[in-house]
Parts: C-alpha cells; sequence; structure tokens
C-alpha cells in the first residue's frame, strides 16, 4: 500500500486530471476521436475514474470533483457503447444497407443537435396553441385578436399581390417603400431624422428582429440582463448566442389589497445595478411588457439609461405594443434619452401595429454602428423578407401617418377600443371573486388567482401551480389562460405560480363567452 | 461605445454579392439578367389564391401553427411522399420556413457545431459558406470540374472525381451540401453520381442537405433525382424545396425542410427560437397551389410541366445569341441560370475603383455601368482557395420576358431592339 503522504499525492494528481478532463472542450474533443489514442484515453479516463470511485475518503477533494469522476466515467461508458454500435454498422452497411441504416441513424453520435439548441425544445406556446384549434374553449391564452384587421391594410395587401414585380425578391435589408414609410413614422415619434437604408432593418416580425439582435451583437462571455416576467423567447435566444441571461424581477411594492395596478411592479434600483458587471452585453427591455402591462416610466428608463451609460451596455428595447397606451399613460423610448440614441436597437412590430400577427414583419431601428451588424445577420440568415406582406404595411403606415394624433389614426383608436376590453375584462375577474393586476398598456392582462383556492393537489405533475390550474380550467372550465411562470426564471417562480395571463385583443362575443364562464364560476 | 460591438459570429460576413450587385443594379438602367428571380408575377392561379386567402376570415391574418400552416404540411407531405413512394409524415417530417435561404439556416443552426466539417460542392450558392461558418462549423469544398466532349459545353461536362470526393470524408465530417439542379451551372445529378455520395454519407455517417429549390426546372429530358429516396438517406437528408422558384413567386418567401422527424425536430427547435411562425395568407395559397398540381400533375396543365417547357426556348435563344457574340455558355440541363466562359472577349476594363477585384467583378461591374445588362459574377460561387482559378465565368438568369423572340403581337420595333443577337451584338461590340 502506499504511504499517506503518497497517497495524497496520487489522489490530487488523479483528482486533477480528473478535472481537466471535465472540461467540455476536452472531453467533445476526445469523445470525437476514433482513433486508437482517442479510444486509449477513454480507458485511463474510465480506470482513474474508477481508481477515484474505490478510494473511498477523499480528504484532498471536494464532493464535487468526486461526482465529476462518476459523471466522467458514466459518459465514457455511454460513449464507447456508441462507439461500438457505429463500428458495426459500419461493418455490416453494404449488404444491408436498407435494414441497417435506420438502425445506426437512430443511434448515430453525428446526427446529434448542436450544442447550441441544447435544452431548447420546449415552448410553452407549441404546448398551449393546439387549444387555439379547439373551438369548444374560450380562448384568451395566445396573445393574437380575434378582431378583424383594418379593411385598408388587407386591402393594401390584394393589391401588392396583383402587381407582378412585387412577387419577386425586394431589398433585403426592407423593402424600400416600407423603410421609407417607417422612416417617415418614426422620424416623427422619435424626434430625429431616421436614415431609411442604413438605421432600418426588416424582419420576420419582432422574433425575427430579437433574433438578428442576438446573434449580431451578443457571444458567449457575455451577460444579458432580462427583466422578469420577460417574453418567453428571450432567454432561449439569449442562451442560443451562447451568452448567459441575468435576470431581475419586477416586484409589488405596494401595500395596496386591491385594485391592483402593472404600475405597482418596479425594479429595485439597488438590485438592478448589482446585476450590471464588466460581462454585461445588453439588458432587454419591454416596455409595455408582456405578461404584466407595466408601462415603464421615464424616471424608471432614466435609472436604466444611467447603467447603460456607466457599463457601456448596449439596450434592446422590444417595443411592440407601443400603440397600446391607457389612458393617463405615456409610452417613452429609451432611445430618446441622451446618450441612448447610440446604444439602442428599437424593436416594433406590423403584426401588433395593425393586428395581423400573421404577417410577421417588424423592423429594428437604431444608429449605424449597430444596424449595419444586424444587417449582416440578415444577408446570411433569410436574406430578405415577403415582397408583397412588406408594401401593404408601407401603405397601411403612410395612411395612419396622414391621421397621426387624430381620433382616427388606428394607432390611437385601437388603443380607444382596448381600453373598454380591458376594463370589462378586469371586472368581471374581480366579481368571479379573483385579483386582476390592470395594464397600463399591451393588451394582457395577469391576475391572481390565490383567493380562489383551488386545490389542485390531485394533479401530480411536478409543474408550478399555475400551469396545473391553467391545465384544470382548459379542461374544467373551458377557458383558456396562458401561465405566468411562463414568462420567469426558476427562482422566480413562487413569486410568479398563482398568476395566469389573460389576453383582451378579442371580440364582444369572446369576452361575453369569457363572462359566462367566470360568472358560473363558483356554481359548477 | 468603446468596447467591441458586433459577436465574433459575424465577422466577415459583411460583404454580401447580392447586396452589392441589386445596389449596382439599381443605381443603373440596366436589362437585369443577373439576381434570379423572373421579370415576370407568378401564375395567375396563384395570384388568386393568396387574394382569396386574404379575403379568408380573420384567422388568416393571425398566428398559425408554428411549424406550418397545417393545410400546407398536409399537401406538400401528400405531393412529395406521392413521387417519393413513402408516407411522409407532415407534422413530424416537413417544417415550413421563410424561403429556402432559411430553411438551410435553420438546418446548419441544429446541427452544425464548432468543428464540425461541412463539404461543400463548387461551385455553390454563395450563402452556404457562410452559414457554415456562422455555426462554427469548416467548409470543405469539392469542385465540379469540366470535362470537355465535343464543341458545346454542358453543365453534364462538370462532373466530381469520386476519389476526390471520398478523400474529403473523415471523422470530422457533419454533413454535405449538394444542389441539383446546381446554381450557377444548372447541372442535374445523375443517379450514380448521387448514389456515389449517397454512399459515403453512410460510410461515414455522415447528413446530406440536398437543395431542391430548383427542381421542377430540368430540360432535354433530364430528369430530377432526389437523393433522400435513394436506400439508406431518408434518414440522414434534410431536402428542401422552394415555393417562389416552383411557382415564380420569389418574393413570397416560403420554403421547407422535410427530413426525418428526429433530425427535423431539431430544426423545429431551431425554428421555435429564431422566427417562430412564418406568415398565413401566402402558406395557404402555396397550398392552394400545391394541391392544384398534386390533381394534374404529369399532365399538360401543370404548371411544373409548363415552366419549364416555356424555359427551354429562352434558354436556348440566350445561348445561340452568346455564341453567336463570340461567348462560350455552358448550356445547363436545369435550373434558371446559364454560365459563359468570357476568355475569348478582350475588354479594356479600366475602372480604378475596381481593380483589385476578380475579373469576372470587374467584367460584370463594366457591363453595368458601361453597357446596361447586368450579369453575376461566378466566382463569388467558389471558395477563396479556388476563386482565383474561375475569374472567366459570368452568370445570366434566363428566366425573363425580355430574351423573348417571338411574341407575335408586339411591334416591329420591340422586335428589333430585344432580339437577342442584336441585343448582345450591341453589348459587346
Amino acid at each position: 500500500m502506499m504511504s499517506p503522504s503518497s497517497t495524497c499525492i496520487f489522489r490530487f494528481f488523479t483528482f486533477s486530471i480528473i478535472a481537466f478532463a471535465c472540461s467540455p472542450s476536452f472531453l467533445s474533443r476526445t469523445l470525437r476521436s476514433s482513433t486508437v489514442t482517442g479510444f486509449l484515453s477513454f480507458l485511463v479516463l474510465a480506470a482513474l475514474a474508477e481508481v477515484v470511485q474505490r478510494s473511498g475518503q477523499v480528504p484532498l477533494c471536494s464532493a464535487t470533483v468526486f461526482d465529476r469522476a462518476l459523471v466522467v466515467q458514466g459518459m465514457i461508458i455511454t460513449q464507447l457503447i456508441h462507439r461500438c454500435r457505429s463500428a458495426c454498422c459500419v461493418l455490416e452497411i453494404h449488404p444491408l444497407r436498407k435494414l441497417f441504416s435506420t438502425k445506426s441513424s437512430m443511434t448515430s453520435v453525428k446526427q446529434k443537435n448542436a450544442k447550441r439548441i441544447e435544452g431548447l425544445e420546449k415552448n410553452v406556446w407549441v404546448a398551449f396553441t393546439s387549444v387555439a384549434s379547439d373551438s369548444s374553449i374560450v380562448n384568451l391564452g395566445q396573445g393574437y385578436p380575434d378582431i378583424p384587421p383594418p379593411s385598408y391594410v388587407t386591402e393594401g395587401l390584394a393589391q401588392a399581390v396583383m402587381v407582378d414585380r412585387l412577387n419577386q425578391y425586394t431589398r433585403g435589408f426592407g423593402h424600400p417603400s416600407l423603410v421609407k414609410a417607417l422612416s417617415k413614422v418614426y422620424g416623427k415619434v422619435y424626434g430625429r431624422l431616421i436614415d431609411p437604408f442604413k438605421e432600418i432593418l426588416v424582419t420576420v416580425g419582432a422574433y425575427g428582429s430579437l433574433m438578428s439582435s442576438m446573434q449580431a451583437l451578443v457571444e458567449e462571455g457575455d451577460e444579458v440582463v432580462i427583466i422578469e416576467p420577460f417574453y418567453d423567447c428571450y432567454v432561449p435566444m439569449v442562451r442560443m448566442a451562447g451568452a448567459k441571461p441575468v435576470l431581475i424581477p419586477l416586484r409589488t411594492k405596494s401595500s395596496k389589497k386591491t385594485n391592483f395596478s402593472s404600475a405597482d411592479w418596479v425594479l429595485d434600483q439597488d438590485e438592478l445595478a448589482s446585476k450590471f458587471n464588466s460581462k454585461t452585453k445588453a439588458i432587454i427591455i419591454n416596455t409595455p411588457n408582456n405578461p404584466i402591462g407595466k408601462v415603464f416610466t421615464r424616471s424608471e428608463l432614466q435609472v436604466i439609461a444611467d447603467l447603460c451609460i456607466k457599463h457601456d451596455v448596449l439596450c434592446f428595447s422590444d417595443e411592440v405594443y407601443e400603440w397600446l397606451i391607457y389612458r393617463g399613460h405615456e409610452h417613452v423610448k429609451i432611445a430618446t434619452l441622451p446618450g441612448m440614441w447610440d446604444r439602442t436597437i428599437t424593436i416594433g412590430s406590423a403584426g401588433k401595429t395593425f393586428s395581423v400577427t400573421g404577417w410577421k414583419l417588424g423592423w429594428s431601428i437604431g444608429p449605424e454602428h449597430l444596424v449595419k451588424h444586424l444587417q449582416t445577420v440578415m444577408q446570411n440568415t433569410l436574406y430578405a423578407c415577403a415582397t408583397p406582406l412588406q408594401e401593404a404595411v408601407a401603405r397601411g403606415l403612410l395612411h395612419d401617418f396622414e391621421l397621426m394624433e387624430q381620433p382616427d389614426c388606428y394607432f390611437s383608436s385601437l388603443a380607444v377600443e382596448l381600453q373598454g376590453k380591458r376594463d370589462r375584462l378586469a371586472c368581471i375577474l374581480q366579481q368571479a371573486g379573483m385579483s386582476p393586476v390592470v395594464p397600463e398598456g399591451g393588451y394582457f392582462m395577469i391576475v391572481d388567482v390565490t383567493a380562489l383556492n383551488q386545490d389542485l393537489s390531485h394533479m401530480e405533475e411536478d409543474k408550478p401551480y399555475d400551469y396545473k390550474f391553467v391545465e384544470w380550467m382548459i379542461k374544467e372550465k373551458k377557458l383558456a389562460a396562458i401561465p405566468v411562470t411562463a414568462f420567469c426564471g426558476d427562482e422566480s417562480r413562487k413569486q410568479f405560480e398563482k398568476y395566469i395571463r389573460l389576453c383582451f385583443i378579442k371580440q364582444d362575443s369572446t369576452l361575453d363567452a369569457a363572462a359566462t364562464i367566470l360568472k358560473n364560476w363558483s356554481k359548477a | 461605445m468603446s468596447r467591441q460591438l458586433h459577436a465574433r459570429r459575424v465577422e466577415g460576413f459583411d460583404k454580401n454579392i447580392w447586396v452589392e450587385f441589386t445596389q449596382l443594379i439599381s443605381d443603373y438602367k440596366v436589362v437585369n439578367l443577373g439576381q434570379g428571380f423572373p421579370d415576370f408575377g407568378p401564375p395567375s392561379f396563384m395570384q388568386e389564391a393568396y387574394c382569396n386567402a386574404i379575403c379568408g376570415g380573420a384567422s388568416m391574418h393571425q398566428y398559425t401553427r408554428a411549424f406550418g400552416y397545417p393545410r400546407l404540411v398536409k399537401i406538400i407531405a401528400k405531393f412529395f411522399g406521392r413521387i417519393m413512394g413513402r408516407e411522409i409524415d407532415p407534422m413530424e417530417e416537413v417544417l415550413i420556413t421563410v424561403g429556402a435561404y432559411h430553411a438551410l439556416f435553420c438546418t446548419f443552426q441544429a446541427l452544425v457545431d464548432e468543428g464540425d466539417e461541412v463539404i461543400i460542392v463548387e461551385p455553390f450558392f454563395d450563402c452556404y459558406e457562410p452559414m457554415v461558418m456562422m455555426a462554427g462549423g469548416t467548409p470543405v469544398y469539392i469542385p465540379l470540374k469540366p470535362v470537355i466532349t465535343g464543341s458545346a459545353l454542358s453543365s453534364a461536362d462538370w462532373l466530381l472525381c469520386p476519389e476526390e470526393v471520398a478523400s474529403k470524408f473523415n471523422p470530422r465530417t457533419k454533413a454535405i451540401v449538394i444542389n441539383t439542379p446546381n446554381n450557377p451551372l444548372g447541372k442535374v445529378f445523375q443517379r450514380d453520381e448521387l448514389q456515389m455520395i449517397a454512399d459515403l454519407c453512410i460510410k461515414h455517417d455522415v447528413l446530406c442537405i440536398s437543395d431542391e429549390v430548383y427542381e421542377w426546372l430540368t430540360y432535354d429530358g433530364e430528369h430530377h433525382i432526389k437523393i433522400a429516396s435513394l436506400p439508406g438517406m431518408w434518414e440522414r437528408t434534410v431536402t428542401i424545396g422552394s415555393a417562389g422558384k416552383s411557382f415564380c413567386a420569389t418574393g413570397w418567401k416560403v420554403g421547407w425542410a422535410m427530413c426525418s422527424g428526429h433530425i427535423l425536430k431539431h430544426l423545429k427547435t431551431f425554428h421555435q427560437n429564431s422566427v417562430y411562425h412564418c406568415p398565413t395568407a401566402p402558406q395557404e395559397a402555396v397550398a392552394v397551389g400545391f394541391q392544384r398540381e398534386y390533381d394534374v400533375f404529369g399532365t399538360e396543365e401543370s404548371y411544373f410541366r409548363q415552366l419549364p417547357a416555356q424555359l427551354h426556348a429562352k434558354r436556348l435563344k440566350l445561348a445561340k445569341s452568346l455564341r453567336s457574340v463570340g461567348l462560350q455558355p455552358i448550356l445547363p440541363q436545369g435550373g434558371y441560370f446559364m454560365t459563359t466562359d468570357i476568355s475569348s472577349l478582350k475588354v479594356e476594363l479600366n475602372d480604378p475603383d475596381t481593380k483589385d477585384e476578380p475579373y469576372d467583378y470587374r467584367f460584370v461591374k463594366w457591363l453595368i455601368k458601361e453597357k446596361g445588362l447586368a450579369a453575376i459574377p461566378v466566382s463569388g460561387f467558389y471558395s477563396p482557395e479556388h476563386r482565383a482559378d474561375f475569374q472567366n465565368y459570368i452568370r445570366f438568369c434566363f428566366v425573363k420576358v425580355i430574351l423573348l423572340m417571338d411574341i407575335q403581337n408586339e411591334s416591329e420595333q420591340y422586335r428589333e431592339n430585344y432580339t437577342c443577337k442584336t441585343f448582345f451584338k450591341q453589348i459587346i461590340s
């Protein structure tokens, strides 16, 4: 047996190798190799891991390294099995190509997905949109209108389709008539000249703008601050760009018992400041916020702007609901605050502006030195967006530009229409015993269902309360909503799991049907 | 801002041949035989289908199923299932994307990682290279080479060397990208060529990404073969198609990726985290178009048959005109494009702005600025290491009415101005 000192040295040596071997890049290189050297490396690592496991007392190393050794051992064994299978398939492949190819592909190491999408398979929308096709369910879940878009917008599309050349490729970064119309409308809103060709990019929905911004400006080693609750795609997009999401929740500071408003949800300034460090590349803000409907005030945005300037951080401002602001509130563009134009990408959406979510057109507006990188991403990913749709949005924007600040302008008339629906929904939710949070903007309302005391212990799945509540509500009450924990990280679950999100950009008949269900809530 | 702003993944990709040349083309008044899109519209049944979709109720303007509008994925699965002789699951094996471009992007991002090699057959549609690199992969190139038989060059004369292809496969090879019919050459890969590639894919457990956007455009009795239909290939091939190219509606940007569910699920994961949905109304219109084509497939009424018949004649006329002015066109077996050898033309290119660029780039810019004709330089479709060897080719798109010679009702003047031969004589002299 070894002396105590040589045992220590041996263990230290072994653990160091294991710790090094656990680094992802080393493992991936070794595990990919099919040479004899690679194979021998597996055996050595497996043997070392076995030694560690059997060595019992481990005064020199932490449990972490010990556990890692077990994991490494497990991984190596799995890989060895995979490689044996692949080798067998290669050997048998020619005469029995058809028979064995399916088997080999099912266990094929090489047909595995790229690391960037690891763990991103689940998506709350894919899970809940199947509900949309069931007409027996009153769907206040997914955020799209069931009211028709303005007729001049859809007519514009029909007219565009009948012009031959508008059915062919247009300019990659945005159809000229659309970028010029955007420049006109937003030039007025921002109070500055916006270059249609250098400071605007048209994308496949606001979703496409978010993706282009991440891919262009965010990478491995970066951190991105995200405010909870957040539109759920922000985290997977940050992760896909190789960066780390850093979450900070909005919190209710108010001690109110009733009449909750989205204005009650605020950021703790010290907590926010603590999230910024030298690795912070960007912060994503969404105003009006989905799902809460909070409209960030000028002073709140100033706090964020000050941190961005102090730490030299970019701001991605998702403003898709910018026109849906209710009485007494004002939409402020963070890019208009001093020092912010040069570091902000502002994202907008034709789908949300004109109630045509199925058109999937959005835009990014910002300084040339940022937008040019988004344009590079665009030209290497989608190249261009659809021409007829862009032409129609251009015509719609010009139509409403002429009416801006008048009641007829769709940008404001829609908000007026929705205010009534908002107030109505809040009222019927209150009457049913729930506590709605009345939004200052947007077309969603979150509601606290705690007071209903709905017992869901019979539902055994390990899911947050709101997921179970929504599933139960769809099944038992035929009313669909979206669980709010879909919009937050694991650590904030407890804070949000009694809330569900309802969408109120719905026809009166839909809201009537919801009202009936809510009125009869306690009767069933 | 003081720090580096852009992510490293976009470094070196800011130049783009289409952005560069479409800008130039729009700055000058030209006859545009450059970028690949028709100068005519889609068939009227498609425009009608789109208009009907627009009037088809509120749901046509709202989100649809993320992975593809149900009616569209079902008819695509049925249509291609019949061609390939297999049951294709519309929900698990078909993904609708924003053009074939986006299908390619989803495929590379979903399946290619740092350290992976991806074999690309040259000349290639230029986006493959930046897409592979943006996904962290390493492109490995294998050129098609001309083996001249007889006096008329055809795309059939451009071949891969099997030993050279085999030498590019190694344990790091993740995928091979093929494009048939090929852009820019117009080569239609034959069964034995595809089998050679398939054998290597199976032997080395490699994926095949098959860009088949021009699948309906084959001439002179050539037959388009889907590599995914070869034994052992369905489960390792992503087949990419385009409604824009199939129906002459490139501005609609509706494409698809079709493959076995265990691979498609990864493309879906990427898709749902990148654009999530594609526009609804054009998907409905394309579904209507495919249903019609399914019903009349193989008959005289089929657009997929009429279109290549129309283009067949245009292709021959363009080739004849180019030969008449001393150029050597490569007659394409398929696709929209004709590549031409320009080495026999001796032109003084004095533009100081382009003096450091490859010869074909300089020639095309001269053609645009001085002669009012747009083409695309073919060295842009080659890898950096081979570009210098292919500076004498330019590409014309012949899906253009302007090439018609036999318009019955047009005036004499029109005929005179736009007769191919005269036109090219004017250009070249």
